[in-house]
């Protein structure tokens, strides 16, 4: 068993690690307030812009000469993976259930001989791809020194993809990234962006007769760049969210189970304690007998 | 009859402005100034940078706009953009920071003529703002 000292110290270890993870909720629990709040008002304008979009597209006679973001490059060879991360650790799953679905979607790529190009956005992604997809990275991207997630650090993620998609790099592009459902729930999500997804146009097709200024296809031309940023930039704020949720309840349960453990230790240290009096107490009374 | 219609301003943050009691918006749209009075034809367009002006009935504001889309339905406006700012609590210093930079993209030789010629367009607003 061991020692008194011992146990001592390790009851005051854990309760310091305590003081740390009730801090990191603490802290957790606000960044993700304010995180859940620009997410929420960063609503209305990928609404608005998904809304623009579909009617701009149901306004496109000539689909073969729609913008290339639109419809695609017509192949499906190559493609790329934007994997969007947390840069800090700490926050329970939400880096490894991101990559696991990305890990998934990555095999069968590859099982099809198609061609494999992943961004990583975030420094835990990186670490995490680096060993088994390490060739296939062809850019990472990290906002360590930006404090919030804001539109123009998405804006450069943009127009890294579509420079890349200007260079004919690759066909389909698709972004990871955890949607925030609550504090408990975040979900995977994969989600296509180059070429569009445009399955969901048939709802709202009511037909409506604008006018464009200039042409519908200057327009697309355009808008479908900050289109993907916008997606991008979306994906981010629903990104910070769920890692502040992710972070707040792992927390959480550390600070409980180190509670755990103190409790544990103490009972374990009192005994312990209580051993080595009777055990004294004996000795002096069997010292005491033989005289 | 009424003459007012709805605005929404959102940028990518927030959604920044939003009024009902609007009489008239000057746009600088890519093709030249257009003015939006209510029950205009359902529009499409984007902006290129200039200052938008607002009319309402509680009098008239100026925003700088970078870039943007506007949609025009059912008298409704939905004004998109990057970046905006009002005239009336402009910080100096962000907009030389801003004219900086587009300088600089300017000075990039790669550029095409239609970047350029909105770099151009940004920068004497700038000018004119400062």
């Amino acid at each position: 068993m061991a020692s008194l000292d011992d146990l001592k110290k390790r009851i005051s270890s854990v309760k310091s690690t305590q003081k740390i993870t009730k801090a990191m909720k603490m802290v957790a629990a606000a960044k993700l307030r304010r995180a859940q709040e620009s997410a929420e008002k960063g609503r209305p304008y990928s609404e608005k812009m998904n809304n623009i979009i579909l009617n701009l597209s149901n306004g496109i006679s000539d689909i073969e000469n729609a913008p290339k973001l639109l419809s695609g490059t017509g192949e499906d060879k190559v493609h790329l993976c934007v994997v969007m991360t947390s840069d800090r650790g700490l926050c329970g799953g939400f880096n490894t259930n991101i990559i696991k679905k990305a890990k998934i979607f990555f095999q069968k790529i590859l099982d099809d001989g198609k061609t494999l190009k992943i961004i990583t956005v975030g420094s835990k992604g990186y670490d995490q791809l680096k060993r088994v997809y390490g060739d296939n990275i062809i850019e990472r991207i990290s906002f360590k020194d930006s404090k919030n997630v804001n539109y123009f650090d998405a804006d450069k993620v943009g127009k890294i993809v579509i420079e890349k998609f200007e260079k004919k790099e690759f066909d389909i592009c698709t972004i990871f990234y955890n949607q925030f459902k609550n504090v408990i729930t975040q979900i995977p999500q994969e989600q296509q962006i180059i070429p569009l997804n445009t399955s969901e146009k048939e709802e709202n097709s009511q037909e409506d007769n604008y006018e464009f200024e200039p042409e519908e296809d200057e327009i697309l031309s355009n808008l479908l760049p900050k289109n993907i940023s916008t997606q991008i930039f979306k994906a981010m704020l629903e990104n910070s969210a769920s890692e502040q949720g992710s972070r707040m309840s792992a927390m959480d349960n550390a600070t409980r189970n180190a509670g755990e453990m103190v409790d544990k230790l103490t009972i374990e240290y009192n005994r312990s304690r209580q051993a080595a009096i009777t055990k004294e107490l004996i000795e002096i009374i069997s010292g005491a007998e033989s005289l | 009859m009424s003459e007012v219609y709805s605005v929404e301003i959102v940028n990518p943050e927030k959604s920044f402005l939003s009024k009902d009691d609007v009489t008239e918006v000057v746009l600088p749209a890519f093709e030249g100034e257009i003015g939006i009075l209510k029950d205009h034809i359902s529009i499409i367009s984007f902006l290129k940078p200039g200052i938008i002006k607002l009319f309402s009935k509680s009098g008239e504001e100026n925003f700088y706009v970078s870039d943007g889309i506007i949609e025009f339905k059912n008298n409704n406006l939905s004004i998109l953009t990057s970046l905006i700012l009002n005239l009336k609590d402009i910080d100096k210093e962000k907009i030389s920071e801003i004219q900086k930079t587009a300088e600089e993209e300017l000075k990039n030789p790669e550029i095409n003529d239609q970047k350029k010629y909105l770099l151009d367009q940004k920068l004497d607003v700038l000018k004119s703002i400062n």
